[in-house]
């Protein structure tokens, strides 16, 4: 079938060679130019290298056998190139792998959901938590904690809260059971805000001190959209000569910037807190409506945010009964603290406070 | 509280910024208006008040009035009454101050021929008629009215008592043992010995600063009068008024500090208001004062402030010039201080600008020189002081435990579990149940309720009710954990750990269209706490398990389906299936798995620092072993036989498949076991692999297993 394809060779002369040669690899060239699907490539394999029929069999058969001896060795060079010139367009043909054909027949349907293998939430007060306390670590605050069951003394007294001060009813106290007998000083409390451990830093360090404080914090109060009984702060203390108010209003101003974006601007109201003078309430603008007025800030364009003030001296007199550096003379200093539910309530939009602590799946899935 | 402009307006007339402008200008220096509502023309507004409890003096018009004159630099007209001239008296009304140490002043006026009914105007004006239709505050009978009146005009509470009922003069004295009194409210009350009363010869006829007497009011027939406006120590009325669970207008504010000097214009006001019915004075005011209590508030000694401090406490402001001499006088002065300068005390170099301070009777919370300079700040405005930020040199530290608590938070969020936070507190039977120290148990003295009455000795009661919370709206799939603080010890002294509780039910953290779910098990809550426990550096960790009878176990495990994780010889925490007995009592439905871990035990350890072993290039050999055991023979034996062969080839071997069949003897069941043998220098041979199979056969053999054929 074939034959009519392979001349008899006449001259077994370089150029004669040349030229059989040339004329059946450019022919194998074409022929590969028109494979364009699997039997194709068949079609070219048995035309080409067939063992019985095969163009290479029959140049083997006739070429090699009619040379003679001196132009043999010749012949077996040209003809091993050709060999693997076809396998090589053959190889080319085939690409490694099976055909565009059997690929389709593996389609997928590439719309079908992915396979996802689910990841914890972090909760949204530890990552609110945490995005605070590293916006205060980037100013040089290192990390405290203090106890969650405290007593009078931390939580009160040495905050200059004094026994019997109407400031006391403010805060409403769970308190441990069988307290009665004891001195106030050492009665036992949930404590109602983390202040308490801005003293227990205090008499434990001499100033400067930076620390910020994350803690879970307790009061009897009624639950309903805004207030749960369980909570949790951020407390932040600085003390060190010559801190200011102005460094107050500094340090939070690029806090706030930090937490909620660099356009979020700050202002400082006049407010009352027991272990701070002066006492301020920190509003930052609206960070929904840009200060323009919203439902979420009451049109008012202000959101309130923390409570601060620079330290009362009373609160140093405390502290200054273990470590006498911290003189009120000497040394100033200021202190915040703000509502990590609060925060993070705006934040996320999350509208009842209670959702923090239910456990539901649905609402923590919402923060992977 | 309530303040209308109209009436504030009437005591500053020179005030000129409107309604909104005022509002925002007193927020901005403290005194907080949280709502403007207008009234309507001509009737100004409704102010909406929060005002912080130092600042009892600023909770009546009056007092908004003094903080306006402040801000703008007005002058505050003195309040002042022309009463009529009083007709003589036969004999000076009799008031005794018996409780020196409660009752620093005690007015009384007398008043004749009064006419009890409907309020007439008292002077040009009617303010009390429009005021109070303004303030939507009914109006009573003038006498009602008149106290009413004073308090919102000026925060000082008065009293009035039918004069024919007195008997005798007043006597401001401790209640006497077994002494009763039927308050303004209708309740009859036994008195406590310490509490303060105003009392005539014969009676308590009020708890003074708190409540006055049933027996001594006014009655529409009432024809005289004596008017009490009196200042009260603010413990003897927070105590008075506590123990009889009180709290009036009146005790708000002597237990804050009222006006020391203001008894003398509250009744003057009282008085001119019951006049305008009819009727008049009898005799002077009587007005009986206390040295030793009038020096503490309304003579106190003045303050020292100095500039320099002022500076240093306040810092840099906005406008270059700062916070000068003039500033300081102003705003002080303003708000009812007196300044003389000081000559600088001998020495001194700075002491230019030094001040002796004396303090407004009205500003009971100014007592120090810190006060003074907050009040020069507020009054000058917060927002015009600058932003600075501190220089700061000192290092950071964070918290030692802080890198161990992400580890294990990184592991459980891997893991697939969402953290949650549970509450703090449980009943006394879920602590009972899950108090890893049986007994330790701390009860509040007043819980938010029965169900909340002790403080947590475990998560695990919160992770059941988070659980039960989920499965009760229908969410199938829970996977929990908590990090958190338990609560041990006494409550004398109550101690605190960290604890970790995993909760799940329901199907694995996988989510395919294709593939069917599986269930959470046993395995993999112990693979989370395997995990757990590998990140740190430990050198022997294992599970075990008691049977039922040996006490050991918690409660709320399933006996036979839980285990204790020791590490380094201490146990680190249970886990296993909630008992289906506390499940049913929950209403939980479904095989709940549950855990706790002791932190604070765990925290002991270092985390482990990854160190890196060489690769092997050698090709590794895998050999499976079919093992069939009794089914008392735990894999744990199998576990320990083979690592106990010490054969460094053997680098790894677990379990491939666990089967139960019929094929099988009785009791028994199946391991396939997959081994992997590979050496660091060489390609192992097969005689060497035979040798070390025949070890594995012999050490499972003795180990129990019996290789299946």
């Amino acid at each position: 079938m074939t034959n009519e394809a392979i001349p008899d060779l006449m001259a077994f002369d370089d150029a004669g060679l040349d030229e059989a040669f040339g004329g059946l690899e450019r022919r194998a060239r074409v022929e590969a130019t028109f494979i364009s699907n699997v039997a194709d490539v068949e079609k070219f394999r048995l035309e080409w290298l067939g063992r019985k029929q095969g163009r290479l069999n029959e140049v083997s058969s006739r070429w090699l056998k009619a040379a003679p001896p001196e132009a043999k060795k010749a012949l077996g060079l040209r003809f091993n190139a050709l060999k693997e010139f076809v396998e090589g367009l053959l190889d080319a043909a085939l690409g490694g792998g099976p055909s565009d054909s059997a690929l389709k027949a593996e389609a997928i349907d590439i719309t079908l959901p992915g396979s996802r293998r689910l990841t914890g939430a972090e909760h949204p007060i530890t990552r609110t938590m945490n995005e605070i306390v590293a916006v205060f670590a980037a100013l040089g605050y290192s990390v405290g904690v203090g106890p969650e069951v405290e007593t009078d003394f931390y939580n009160f007294e040495s905050m200059n809260f004094p026994h019997g001060h109407p400031a006391r009813d403010t805060q409403d106290t769970l308190v441990v059971a069988g307290q009665e007998r004891r001195p106030v000083r050492d009665r036992l409390l949930l404590r109602t805000h983390t202040s308490p451990v801005q003293m227990r830093t205090m008499e434990l360090v001499p100033p400067p001190v930076r620390i910020v404080i994350p803690g879970k914090v307790h009061r009897n109060d009624a639950a309903d959209a805004t207030h749960s009984p369980i909570f949790h702060q951020v407390e932040g203390l600085c003390v060190d000569h010559n801190i200011a108010f102005s460094d107050l209003k500094g340090t939070l101003d690029h806090a706030m910037k930090a937490l909620f974006g660099s356009a979020v601007k700050t202002r400082f109201f006049p407010s009352f807190f027991p272990f701070t003078e002066p006492s301020a309430d920190v509003q930052i603008s609206c960070i929904f409506c840009g200060g323009k007025g919203c439902r979420k800030c009451k049109q008012s364009g202000w959101i309130e945010l923390l409570g601060c003030g620079m330290v009362d001296p009373a609160v140093f007199a405390f502290a200054a009964e273990k470590q006498p550096a911290y003189d009120a003379r000497q040394i100033s200093g200021f202190a915040f603290g703000m509502g990590v539910e609060r925060i993070a309530m705006m934040k996320y939009g999350i509208s009842e406070i209670g959702q923090f602590f239910a456990g539901d799946m649905r609402f923590l899935g919402q923060f992977a | 509280m309530k303040i209308i402009t109209k009436w504030l307006r009437a005591y500053l007339p020179q005030l000129a910024v409107d309604d909104a402008q005022l509002a925002e200008d007193l927020t901005l220096r403290g005194i907080a208006v949280e709502g403007i509502f207008s009234l309507g023309e001509g009737n100004g507004s409704v102010y909406e008040m929060d005002i912080t409890t130092n600042r009892v003096d600023a909770m009546n018009h009056y007092g908004i009035a003094r903080e306006a004159a402040a801000i703008y630099g007005l002058v505050l007209p003195a309040l002042h009454f022309a009463l009529p001239a009083p007709k003589p008296a036969a004999k000076p009304f009799s008031v005794q101050i018996e409780a020196q140490d409660a009752c620093g002043r005690f007015t009384a006026r007398v008043l004749r021929g009064v006419k009890i009914g409907e309020s007439r105007d008292w002077f040009a004006g009617g303010e009390v008629a429009s005021y109070f239709a303004l303030l939507q505050q009914k109006t009573i009978s003038n006498a009602v009215d008149a106290t009413n009146y004073v308090w919102l005009a000026m925060g000082q509470p008065t009293h009035v008592f039918d004069l024919d009922k007195l008997e005798g003069g007043i006597i401001v004295r401790r209640a006497r043992k077994g002494e009763r009194l039927k308050t303004l409210d209708g309740v009859e009350r036994a008195l406590f010995e310490d509490d303060l009363v105003v009392a005539d010869h014969k009676k308590a006829v009020g708890l003074a600063g708190v409540m006055g007497g049933w027996d001594t009011m006014i009655t529409p027939e009432t024809r005289n009068v004596l008017v009490e406006a009196a200042w009260f120590d603010p413990m003897a009325v927070r105590q008075t008024a506590r123990r009889h669970g009180l709290h009036t207008d009146a005790s708000h504010r002597f237990e804050r500090g009222a006006d020391f000097d203001a008894p003398p214009v509250a009744s003057a006001l009282v008085s001119a208001i019951l006049l305008a019915n009819s009727g008049w004075i009898e005799g002077e005011l009587v007005d009986v004062r206390v040295a030793a209590l009038e020096e503490r508030t309304a003579r106190r000694n003045p303050i020292a402030l100095q500039l320099s401090e002022v500076d240093r406490i306040l810092g840099a402001t906005e406008d270059e010039e700062g916070i000068t001499a003039a500033t300081v006088e102003t705003i002080l002065t303003s708000l009812g201080c007196g300044l003389a300068s000081q000559p600088p005390a001998m020495g001194q170099t700075f002491g230019q600008d030094l001040w002796l301070v004396t303090l407004p009777s009205w500003r009971l919370d100014l007592e120090r020189e810190i006060d003074l300079i907050e009040e020069v700040a507020r009054v000058y405005g917060y927002n015009r002081f600058a932003s600075t930020l501190p220089a700061f040199g000192g290092g950071v530290r964070s918290l030692p435990w802080a890198e161990k608590e992400t580890a294990v938070r990184a592991v459980l969020l891997a893991a697939g579990l969402h953290e949650a936070i549970g509450s703090s507190f449980c009943s006394a039977a879920e602590a009972a149940l899950t108090a890893p120290q049986p007994g330790q148990v701390v009860p509040l003295g007043n819980p938010l309720s029965e169900e909340a009455d002790v403080l947590r000795p475990s998560l695990v009661p919160g992770m059941l009710a988070m659980i039960a919370g989920n499965l009760n709206r229908d969410v199938g799939d829970v996977r929990l954990f908590e990090l958190g603080t338990v609560f041990a010890g006494t409550t004398e002294k109550v101690e605190e750990r960290m604890a970790l509780a995993v909760g799940a039910v329901g199907s694995l953290p996988e989510q395919s269209a294709l593939h069917p779910a599986r269930q959470i098990e046993f395995y993999d809550v112990k693979g989370v706490v395997e995990q757990l426990l590998d990140r740190f550096e430990l050198r022997a960790v294992y599970f075990d398990r008691f049977p039922r009878e040996a006490g050991i176990t918690p409660g709320w495990l399933h006996p036979y389906r839980a285990a204790r994780a020791v590490a380094d010889g201490v146990t680190v925490g249970w886990f296993g299936q909630l008992d289906p007995r506390e499940a049913t009592a929950r209403k939980i439905k479904g095989a709940v798995l549950v855990g706790e871990l002791y932190l604070d035990r765990v925290f002991k350890s270092a985390l482990r620092k990854p160190v890196a072993h060489e690769i092997s290039r050698y090709q590794p050999v895998h050999r499976d072993f079919s093992l069939v055991l009794n089914e008392g023979v735990a894999w744990e034996r199998i576990d320990r036989a083979l690592s106990d062969l010490h054969i460094p080839e053997l680098v790894d071997w677990r379990v491939r498949e666990v089967f139960r069949d019929a094929r099988l003897g009785e009791g028994e069941y199946a391991l396939l076991v997959g081994t992997t043998f590979q050496a660091q220098d060489r390609t192992l041979r097969e005689e060497e692999l035979q040798r070390f199979q025949a070890r594995v056969v012999e050490a499972v053999g003795k180990a129990g297993a019996r290789l299946r054929v």
